[in-house]
């Protein structure tokens, strides 16, 4: 039955049981709206979920509004992205009061001092895959370049980058599109 | 008024995550590390890792711990932690909230616009070299005290790459090796 209570248990329960991000979240998201509940069909899901990826914010939230836009209007969005919320702001606000406590504790430094590095891959990993599966062309390469110096070397801020980057690119296509 | 920086810093963080989580962080960390300093390029890394562990989204989970994190620092009571731990999660909730919520009921129109179309599409590469940035400024001498933490992000990397290990148990594996090592 479709219900506000429902669509926010949905998330709820999506939200609680995928770890690691994003992707993690697709396939228990896919099925519970599409095999369980059967509230939209998988071409419906699909789509939903390459537009969130595209968006900016986080694609789990993106997803989150989005469905319950389409299944039960403004309040529905509103209550998906509660429920795919507050699991995880209480469950971390629960490890940040406990593990701040243990900061200065020399077993927990020893463990942190080997989980560092292993951190460091964990972010390395999805870079090189993406610059794997990203069809290259000059233009991108010298941007994907120059960001990655202007950030990590010269301290730029992000944003910045992100907005120029935007502002030229819909310069670019409307001049395309002009020439067509 | 550091509760105001919080709120503002989260929301426009949130505006500008492209590319998802691991983006995201790349955002938080120049904020958070590089230009307010409130925390060290190590704790960031712990955070990190603890939102790899836990559920939600790893923007998510980093936005709610520093945003308790800091105001814990400052010497505020825990209530008031907790105060910095909604507003950080709700500041980069909102942005994302606000733009999805107006592109779904503009994306009948948007999906053929050739120039929302050209910005999505130059967003691509940026996200590589973001996210090649968040890993180079990460790579700190505290993180890489010696040549065993080099050791461990080699098989880190290599277990995450090729054996397609999930990041929890990549760092669960991580904390026993560092806990063997230097306990």
């Amino acid at each position: 039955m479709r219900s506000y209570w429902n669509l926010f248990w949905t998330f709820v329960k999506v939200s609680t049981f995928t770890i690691g991000g994003g992707m993690a979240m697709v396939a228990v998201v896919r099925d519970i709206l599409v095999e369980k509940r059967k509230w939209m069909t998988d071409d419906e899901f699909m789509d939903i979920l390459a537009i969130s990826q595209t968006l900016p914010g986080l694609m789990a939230v993106n997803t989150a509004i989005f469905v319950g836009y389409r299944l039960m209007g403004t309040k529905g969005s509103i209550v998906a992205t509660l429920g795919s919320v507050l699991p995880p702001f209480i469950i971390i606000l629960a490890i940040a009061m406990i593990f701040t406590g243990y900061k200065d504790n020399l077993t927990i430094e020893a463990i942190f001092k080997g989980i560092r590095p292993a951190v460091v891959a964990l972010i390395a990993v999805p870079t090189i895959k993406m610059a794997l599966k990203q069809k290259w062309n000059w233009v991108y390469g010298i941007l994907a370049i120059v960001t990655m110096a202007l950030i990590a070397f010269l301290k730029v801020s992000p944003m910045y980058i992100i907005l120029v980057v935007g502002v030229i690119a819909a310069f670019v296509a409307k001049y395309r599109e002009g020439r067509q | 008024m550091i509760f105001f920086e919080l709120f503002y810093t989260f929301f426009f963080i949130g505006m500008f995550t492209i590319g998802g989580g691991y983006a995201m962080l790349t955002l938080i960390q120049h904020q958070v590390v590089t230009v307010h300093g409130w925390i060290s390029a190590e704790a960031f890394t712990d955070i990190i890792a603890i939102s790899q562990m836990t559920p939600g989204p790893i923007g998510i989970n980093s936005a709610t711990y520093i945003g308790y994190s800091v105001i814990q620092a400052m010497g505020y009571s825990p209530a008031l932690c907790v105060a910095g731990s909604f507003l950080a999660t709700s500041a980069v909730v909102l942005p994302s909230f606000l733009i999805t919520y107006w592109i779904c009921r503009l994306y009948a129109r948007l999906k053929s616009n050739p120039v929302f179309a050209g910005v999505l599409q130059s967003f691509k590469p940026l996200v590589i070299g973001l996210l090649a940035a968040a890993t180079l400024v990460l790579i700190t001498p505290q993180t890489f005290p010696d040549y065993i933490s080099w050791i461990i992000f080699a098989a880190a990397f290599a277990i995450t790459m090729w054996a397609k290990a999930s990041p929890i148990l990549t760092i669960v594996l991580a904390g026993i090796a560092g806990y063997l090592i230097y306990a």
